[in-house]
């Protein structure tokens, strides 16, 4: 903990005056991201809220929404985010061994995996909008209520559950945008030789950042599209 | 300006004396409190002001007075807390037996059934000395019925009833204000609530025109809307037998176990597929959109006529006809 | 001391660079300090505006000075730029940058840039609130209550919530900037328990303003996706539930009201502390408390439902939580009154808020005993008795608090003296117009006039015209000060380093300070409040 060592300042080229030294400054920006990351989970948490209270209301509306979801395509992105998040982790070693072109590899695979994952979420989305499960007048679920005799699918609190899908993977899919970014930033920098053992701070938060945009899918994946997938009787 | 001035509100339900006592003494506990630490900040700004050669003394603290000044007004507080919550018990839990009243609100407007049928707009005519009990739902937005005499408030939401309960214990007209903001004539949706000595009240009753009772309007529209195909009195029908299952426990098909009362009735007419009872297949279709509040009303107050009151015990009440369908 | 070379006026933050890029492109905490004082100032005169306009509406029953749907827009845009663009930001945004990082030792917050991001942020949502009320305004009430305000509302709601989510991550960003500098930026020496209750409090502060704003934040988002992409989530007509919306509101709204009076409170500690020459009694249970209502804060929300159709045992599990939170509150009050005794004091501007701060905040702080009481609660609930209970804590309370502090800390911030006199007046004529404006409402709210109301029957009209009178005046008091902070830039008497002979590292430099604070790291050796060693000053106005 550096709360109070009186330093003599070694500045390196990333050195901010402010700081006392380095590691001041290190400690700084991964308290400051942490702190950051626990912001968007109350974020993500108020839509996690409202998703508790209408799945225990509406349980019926919701299993028929989330089968209606294409569970490989979720899978496959699933696994996407999940080896985005392993060259994440990678390209922070990588920064520690100084390994630059490894690292910019890294950065770019990264972002590659970002891309496919953006893509094919746009691709679910298309599908809700052929099948007309937008929220709002063009909404219609008599196909869910045709795939489900046994029980009658109330079409309004059906809303509900892809108003909170597009909502919920809405805002998760701007986070993965601004993701994308930062990583586009990183990779540049990391290109031009910024990064190094020494000083690799934007690596580390930027891949905290990464990883927890990665965690709030983990959480989606589940409760939207794995709901009830016990064969149809 | 100066004709009509008062400061206190009227007291006209047999709570709002209650609710005053409450008040009073926190007026004079707060009162205390406010003079007691103002007395202290005066005498010590007058015998402690700066003055030259006197220095101030340093004090630390005291652990002691730290623990005193916390745990007296934290027992000070809970005993508001219990005699609040005891008030606020009595106002949330209406009287067995209370004449009920169906309140329906809109933008901006307040719109009132008695069970005899006599309907009202804006004003609600009571007997004195009659437990009230309102029943109230929404049209639009969120509003609230508010009775300053009675010390009654309760807000009025869009999809489901609330309650709210009062006895009248003085004659007069008193205020009926929205107290939840609506739009552009929240402070125009007033009314009033005319309180009359019984006679008077029968006087009025019969004087309106009503077109039945809320319960009989309830059973011509049960057998309109095909109600009774599925929900027979025998129990030969595809839904529940209704007769006598107001205020039962209902076990239903997730497991749950419900009160029937006047909002699982509305959900049940309104959303069939949340309230399965246990035993029977979700096919009742959805009548929202189909059915005003005031049908639903008149229908909500049928079913309970089905059942004598006040019913006695609490037995769980089988709805599950003779096995037709195979169990799942 | 004073030599002719000595005139030359010394190198500081004001004068280190001219310009209006040096002033919009710093990182300087102090400068960026400034720039929400400018900000902040207009907006509570737009705010104040709409307060003038809705008194004098109220001043007879009928609605005859605006039109009903002007009214509703008038009260609800008072209350959002009075809390989202005035009293969130105020002291923290002002008082707390230019001080937090003078008060450890640092020579600026951990995040200069981030803090300068800040305050654009907070333009930016401002600009777009000011085009929300010159195109139509929003008429939902501050409070946004479904389905009102997602299926019902015919104004500017989409706008409205956009600018208040980001202003949100504008003190979102500030809360985080002090957090991280108050853990990783103290000077050597400073530890936790030598710091001032200042920096304990604004900590306590920042932690609500960054767990709560997110909270607000999504539930604006998710009303105006369902304005503008008609998403249902709040629709009662497709199975949403009004009761969501107000829990995930009042979840932050309520902390909100924290983060309005912490700071207050923080610049009260050190106000009380420098006029009674003393250390303030209880310095670890003041600090303690701070946390103290900051976490329980956070528990309490559901007070403001109890008549909203929750069930019986959560309205009492509130009740009992919200009568806990007072505690903390309680226990600043007793330690700061318990602070004068055998203390030295004086009575200047910045201390006359402080007194008038004790008086009202136990006021307002007590009848919100009154308001967590349940059986109280149901009759005066939505009555203008809610109205007058916030009104002393936030305008009794917060604005004192402000006012207080930017008078006590005028001389670091400007390097000159405000005209004492002047700044006695306006602190008496602040806290007799706010008294005779929000006393008659807390009978109005007894006797059961509802808030919100355009019109009204005629036997509330007296209270409601002594209200007004009280608001001209507590008017004068406000627009005093501005007048003559001004006028001081230019003429008031050039002040010392330390003119009060207050404790604190702040009053350690000069004033104005220097861009970087401090020549040399200080090293500190000292409890906070060292008083015993501090020479009172001989009179107030010391020239350098």
């Amino acid at each position: 903990m550096s709360d109070s060592p009186i330093a003599i300042e070694q500045h390196g080229p990333e050195h901010l005056h402010h700081f006392a030294d380095a590691e001041q400054q290190r400690d700084a920006a991964s308290l400051g991201m942490w702190l950051f990351l626990a912001t968007e989970i109350m974020f993500f948490g108020g839509m996690f809220l409202a998703y508790l209270v209408y799945r225990s209301w509406y349980y019926n509306e919701f299993a028929a929404g989330s089968r209606s979801l294409d569970i490989y395509l979720g899978t496959i992105n699933t696994a996407v985010l999940i080896c985005s998040s392993l060259t994440v982790a990678l390209g922070v070693r990588a920064a520690q061994m100084g390994n630059r072109k490894l690292l910019v590899i890294l950065l770019l695979l990264t972002i590659v995996f970002g891309f496919a994952f953006l893509g094919i979420k746009g691709v679910e989305w298309y599908q809700k909008y052929e099948e007309h499960h937008i929220p709002g007048r063009t909404f219609n679920a008599d196909d869910l209520v045709r795939d489900y005799p046994q029980i009658h699918i109330d079409q309004r609190p059906e809303q509900i559950y892809f108003s909170l899908y597009f909502a919920m993977t809405g805002l998760h899919a701007l986070h993965m945008i601004i993701g994308v970014g930062i990583f586009v930033l990183l990779t540049f920098h990391a290109w031009k030789g910024r990064y190094t053992p020494k000083y690799y701070t934007p690596i580390e938060i930027g891949g905290l950042y990464w990883h927890f945009v990665d965690i709030v899918w983990i959480y989606l994946f589940p409760l939207l599209y794995l709901i009830d997938r016990k064969p149809l009787r | 300006m100066f004709d009509n001035f008062p400061l206190w509100p009227a007291r006209a339900s047999a709570g709002a004396a209650n609710v005053d006592a409450l008040f009073i003494f926190l007026l004079a506990l707060s009162a205390f409190m406010c003079l007691a630490i103002f007395a202290m900040i005066l005498i010590f700004a007058t015998i402690y002001r700066r003055r030259r050669g006197v220095e101030a003394e340093q004090i630390e603290g005291s652990p002691e007075l730290e623990i005193t000044w916390s745990i007296i007004p934290m027992g000070i507080f809970l005993a508001i807390f219990a005699w609040g919550a005891v008030i606020y018990f009595h106002e949330r839990t209406p009287p067995r037996g209370a004449s009920e009243v169906y309140v329906v609100a809109k933008q901006w407007m307040w719109k009132l059934e008695h069970q005899e049928g006599q309907r009202e707009i804006n004003e609600l005519h009571v007997p004195v000395g009659r437990d009230v009990k309102l029943i109230m739902t929404s049209q639009d937005v969120v509003h609230s019925f508010y009775v300053p005499a009675f010390r009654i408030k309760q807000d009025v939401l869009p999809g489901r009833y609330t309650t709210a309960w009062f006895r009248a214990t003085k004659p007069g007209v008193y205020h009926l204000f929205c107290s939840q903001y609506c739009g552009t004539m929240h402070s125009g949706m007033i009314g009033q609530v005319v309180v009359m000595e019984p006679a008077q009240y029968e006087a009025w009753l019969s004087g309106g025109g009503t077109s039945g009772s809320l319960a009989a309007s309830g059973d011509t529209l049960f057998q309109q809307l095909g109600c009774s195909t599925c929900h027979r009195s025998d129990s030969q029908g595809r839904g529940p037998n209704l007769v006598g299952i107001f205020g039962k426990p209902v076990q239903l098909e997730d497991g749950r176990t419900l009160t029937v009362d006047e909002n699982y009735l509305r959900t049940c007419i309104l959303s069939p597929s949340k309230n399965v009872p246990s035993g029977f297949k979700p096919i009742m279709p959805v009548f929202q959109g189909l059915v005003s509040e005031e049908q639903i009303t008149a229908l909500v107050a049928y079913i309970k006529s089905l059942t004598p009151s006040p019913a006695g015990g609490q037995a769980s009440v089988s709805l599950a006809p003779k096995p037709q369908y195979p169990k799942e | 001391m004073a030599t002719l070379a000595v005139t030359a006026e010394r190198e500081n933050y004001l004068n280190k660079e001219y310009g209006i890029r040096s002033w919009l492109l710093t990182t300087d905490h102090k400068r960026i300090a400034l720039l929400y004082l400018a900000s902040i100032t207009f907006f509570f005169f737009i705010g104040g505006f709409f307060a003038l306009l809705i008194r004098l509406e109220l001043l007879t029953p009928a609605g005859d000075l605006v039109q009903a749907d002007t009214y509703n827009k008038l009260f609800s845009m008072h209350g959002q730029v009075m809390i989202f663009f005035f009293l969130i930001p105020s002291i923290p945004a002002v008082l707390g940058n230019f001080l937090v990082p003078l008060m450890i030792g640092a020579k600026d917050l951990a995040f200069p840039r981030i803090n300068l991001l800040s305050w654009y942020l907070y333009i930016i949502a401002g600009v777009i609130y000011l085009h929300c009320i010159v195109t139509g305004g929003v008429d939902t009430g501050w409070t946004f209550y479904t389905p009102f305000s997602t299926a019902f509302s015919n104004t500017r709601v989409i706008e409205a919530g956009i600018a208040i989510f980001i202003a949100g991550f504008s003190s979102i960003l500030t809360g985080l900037n002090f957090v991280v500098t108050i853990h990783r930026m103290r000077a050597p020496g400073m530890t936790w328990s030598r710091l001032p209750l200042f920096i304990w409090a604004h900590y306590a502060t920042s932690i609500i303003q960054l767990l709560g704003t997110p909270v607000l934040a999504i539930t604006l988002l998710l009303v105006v996706f369902e304005r503008a992409f008609n998403l249902g989530i709040f629709d009662p007509t497709r199975g949403g539930d009004p009761l969501l919306f107000q829990h995930l509101f009042w979840f932050y709204s309520h902390p909100a009201v924290y983060i309005m009076i912490l700071p207050a409170m923080a610049v009260e500690s050190e106000v009380v502390a420098c006029f009674t020459r003393k250390r303030i009694f209880g310095y670890n249970f003041v600090a303690m408390s701070s946390i103290a209502i900051a976490v329980f804060g956070f528990l309490v929300w559901a007070h403001h439902m109890f008549v909203a159709g929750i069930s019986l045992y959560s309205a009492l599990i509130f009740s009992i939580l919200s009568y806990l939170v007072a505690v903390p509150s309680a226990i600043k009050v007793f330690n700061w009154t318990a602070t004068m005794y055998k203390g030295s004091i004086s009575f200047t501007t910045p201390m006359l808020y402080a007194f008038g701060f004790i008086g009202l905040f136990t006021m307002g702080g007590l009848t919100g005993l009154f308001l967590a009481c349940l059986g109280i609660d149901v009759h005066v609930h939505d009555t203008y008795f809610v109205i007058a209970h916030f009104h002393y804590i936030m305008v009794g309370g917060a604005v004192m608090g402000y006012l207080g502090g930017l008078h006590f800390w005028w001389p670091k911030i400007s390097g000159r003296m405000y005209p004492e006199g002047w700044g006695r007046l306006a602190a008496l004529l602040v806290f007799a117009g706010f008294n005779l404006t929000f006393f008659p409402q807390f009978i109005l709210g007894y006797m059961g006039m509802p808030r919100r109301y355009w019109q009204y029957p005629p036997e509330f009209q007296v209270l409601n015209v002594l209200s007004t009178a009280g608001s001209t005046i507590l008017a004068v008091g406000y627009v005093l000060p501005m007048v003559y902070f001004l006028w001081s830039m230019r003429y008031g008497k050039i002040a010392s380093d330390n003119p009060w002979g207050a404790a604190g590292l702040e009053w350690q430099t000069p004033s104005p300070p220097p861009t970087f604070n401090f020549d040399e790291t200080p090293e500190v050796t000292w409890e906070a409040y060292n008083y015993e060693e501090i020479p009172a000053p001989a009179e107030v106005n010391v020239e350098r």
